[in-house]
């Protein structure tokens, strides 16, 4: 929390020292196969992981540079991609990240305003982690027809202007990407970009819950201490059932959210064809127990939740990027009922 | 979590659904019994083929199965759609662990086989007018008469009294102490003289629970399991399965049924399914159910594993009933005007979600209130302090009542 709040208070949002350890320790090259200097773990492990990162609000750009551009780039990279970037990916030199949102509102195939190809120009906008990686995975417009294709984009050039962005939770910097014809590489098929980008977001959706799950834990771990150590009219906060109840209802979705986040674990490391149905119940799971228990935490602590000195507002900030970065809520409500009406 | 069964779990399983296949009871075998004769049909087949409360021991009547193999068995026999077997689950679930932990050795060999084959029934007479939630507050009295105890007084919410032949009891038999340590447990013959069992009706119509009244009724001392002011041990031993056997689910009225009634009915002329409103209401309740499902799972991980299962799956009947509620109370709202006709029809779902919406509020209070369960998750889950109380320490004729 010392690290978390030092990025807020410092604007000191990326710790290479922190990163470099969590490298070190083999948390970025988990799932990266051995060929390309990975550990070759499974996704069970990627999910204890992102728990722990959840658990202690890790400013890292760990979901954008694990979860979203390794995978993109496991998944579709042609050969020549994976060797250059899933090794420096995996020992942590180079951090990836993923640009979709371009505006306010739901980002379709049909309203995206960046335009592909082998020089890719438009506005992306919040980009998460932009100012530190390396590269970015971009949805864009295919320079050759209707649909949507997936660029690799190497942020090191001249033709593309970052510009930071303000936003709910500074422990993870954000930035708009302005590309004016910037060099880019076609990721995967031309033209099946969007699909591609559903099934990156089926499996990050997964990870994040965890990331979810381990926040909310963590809140209700939190809200509980306070409660037990804080008294009023004589006797500990604790022992009121308007309490009580509160931190219950906390444990019950933390709990539903858990067991909901090993079946998606599981559907993801054996790459179980009810992937996107599982993914879509952990993820509307996770965004509903970190929603509740950060909040319900604030207000367990009283005023002094509502204080910059205590820690309740790092949930609070990170359970709004977790839920709106991959998508929100009703989206993945309307996916998970697509899943239920595609079985 | 493990989805797949051991090679010892997937040959119990065929073993299991092998017996199953061949002697479920056909709808045409059955079509002259009533429920009860069912249930006891079904229970005493499974009971000489050796498959009833299959994870007591033999001689008991049971098969000395293990907890995971008792789910199988539970799987498959849910399965092949069996008669209905629910006039039992009192007495297998609740009485049964009990007398095993505190009976002597003669009366468990006496009682539990019976109640394996189903040839005897069981209820449990705990609550009472002035002690729901607060079940030590009970008041029916035992006065010991030589090596027999006299009781009067009166339980309430008692399912199947009136078709049972034993019942297990608290009563208080010293009310000079303070409240818990007044109380002891006792089983008996339902049949006894001076017990009077009147039906309640309910708000939905039907009447599943009972009004038992005691006047001067006769219980031999050798009956009480535990000793003499032993009574609350006791019965949290009852408790403890009453809160396992009492589900949280609205039978038939979930998820799949309300996404078929929204594929069914329209809003704006198009199936509702199609409404945003509509499947974001649907997938809340799928994640609920998903997550009661996959909390069982990794219980029974653990099971089988040889570990004790966790605290987690204390939140089912706080989820479930709340849920059910809900989600009946949206379906009937789909049908719009038509939505308020309560009528049998053809289709069982003409009714199902109105039958679920005027039982449910029942399920939120039996077994344990959703209040109370709450209370129970902050206090064994989370280990917060208990409210404080005014009935520590003092006799329990000395503390207030609702008509002090």
């Amino acid at each position: 929390m010392k690290v978390v709040r030092k990025a807020l208070e410092e604007g000191d949002t990326f710790n290479r020292d922190l990163w470099k350890k969590v490298a070190a320790m083999g948390w970025t090259s988990a799932v990266i196969p051995e060929e390309y200097d990975g550990l070759g773990l499974g996704y069970l492990e990627l999910s204890v992981i992102a728990e722990e990162l959840g658990r202690t609000v890790a400013p890292l750009p760990f979901s954008s540079s694990v979860y979203l551009a390794t995978e993109a780039v496991l998944a579709y990279g042609s050969p020549s991609q994976k060797e250059e970037w899933l090794p420096k990916l995996a020992s942590g030199d180079a951090i990836g990240t993923f640009a979709l949102s371009e505006k306010q509102g739901q980002t379709s195939p049909a309203n995206l305003s960046t335009i592909g190809g082998d020089k890719l120009s438009g506005i992306k906008i919040p980009v998460a982690d932009g100012d530190i990686a390396n590269f970015c995975i971009v949805v864009a417009k295919s320079d050759k027809g209707d649909g949507a294709s997936l660029y690799i984009v190497d942020l090191d050039q001249d033709s593309i202007q970052k510009d930071k962005v303000n936003t709910l939770d500074p422990s993870r910097s954000h930035v708009k990407l302005t590309f004016n014809k910037a060099n880019a590489s076609l990721l995967g098929n031309d033209g099946e970009g969007w699909a591609a980008t559903q099934n990156i977001f089926n499996r990050a959706a997964v990870l994040f819950a965890w990331e979810q799950t381990g926040g909310s834990e963590a809140a209700l771990e939190m809200a509980k201490e306070y409660a037990l150590g804080r008294f009023a009219f004589g006797r500990s906060i604790a022992s009121y059932q308007a309490i009580k109840h509160k931190l219950a209802n906390m444990y019950v979705k933390n709990t539903l959210a858990r067991s909901n986040c090993y079946y998606g674990a599981w559907a993801l490391s054996t790459n179980a064809a009810e992937l996107p149905l599982a993914a879509a119940t952990a993820r509307v799971a996770g965004i509903q127990a970190y929603y509740f228990a950060s909040k319900e935490n604030i207000q367990t602590h009283g005023g002094m939740g509502f204080t910059w000195e205590f820690d309740c507002q790092f949930h609070y900030r990170r359970s709004k990027l977790l839920s709106v970065n991959i998508g929100s809520e009703a989206q993945w409500q309307d996916k998970l009922i697509s899943a239920v009406e595609a079985t | 979590m493990d989805f797949n069964d051991t090679k010892e779990e997937a040959e119990f399983r065929t073993e299991a659904a092998a017996w199953l296949k061949t002697n479920v009871p056909s709808t045409d075998e059955m079509s002259n019994f009533d429920i009860m004769q069912q249930a006891k049909y079904w229970q005493k087949k499974k009971a000489d083929a050796g498959w009833a409360c299959i994870r007591w021991p033999k001689e008991y009547g049971g098969r000395g199965a293990s907890a995971i193999e008792q789910v199988i068995w539970n799987q498959e026999e849910a399965k092949i759609v069996p008669p209905s077997t629910a006039v039992f689950s009192i007495g297998q679930g609740m009485a049964a662990p009990t007398m095993m932990t505190w009976a002597t050795e003669d009366q468990k060999l006496r009682y539990l086989p019976k109640l394996a084959n189903g040839e005897e029934i069981w209820c449990q007479l705990f609550s009472e007018p002035a002690g729901g939630s607060d079940l030590a507050a009970l008041r029916t009295k035992a006065e010991k008469d030589g090596d027999e105890w006299v009781v009067n007084g009166q339980k309430i919410w008692t399912s199947g009294a009136q078709y049972s032949d034993f019942g297990i009891l608290v009563l208080r038999t010293d009310p000079s102490l303070p409240k818990h340590q007044g109380l002891s447990y006792f089983f008996l013959d339902m049949k006894s003289p001076g017990i009077e069992i009147k039906p309640i009706k309910q708000m939905s119509g039907t009447s599943g629970f009972n009004e038992v009244y005691f006047t001067d009724v006769r219980i031999s001392d050798a009956q009480r399991l535990g000793e003499v002011g032993q009574g609350w041990q006791v019965a949290l031993t009852t408790l403890m399965n009453e809160r396992a056997s009492i589900g949280g689910g609205g039978g038939k009225a979930g998820f799949k049924t309300a996404m078929k009634l929204a594929q069914e009915v329209n809003i704006d002329d198009k199936p509702a399914i199609e409404d945003k409103v509509v499947r974001a209401k649907l997938a809340n309740w799928f994640v609920q159910e998903a997550g009661l499902k996959y909390t069982g799972y990794r219980s029974l991980t653990a099971l089988s594993k040889g570990e004790i299962p966790g605290p987690e799956n204390s939140i089912g009947k706080l989820v479930g009933a709340p849920k059910s509620q809900d989600l009946a109370s949206f379906a009937i709202d789909l049908k719009e005007q038509a939505g308020i006709i309560w009528e049998q029809g053809e289709d069982e779902m003409d009714s199902l979600f109105q039958d679920t919406y005027m039982s449910i509020p029942g399920l939120r209070i039996a077994g344990g209130t959703d209040e109370i369960m709450a209370n129970i998750i902050a206090e064994r889950v989370l280990g917060l302090p208990q409210e404080p109380r005014m009935d520590k320490g003092i006799p329990f004729s000395e503390v207030p009542t609702s008509s002090k």
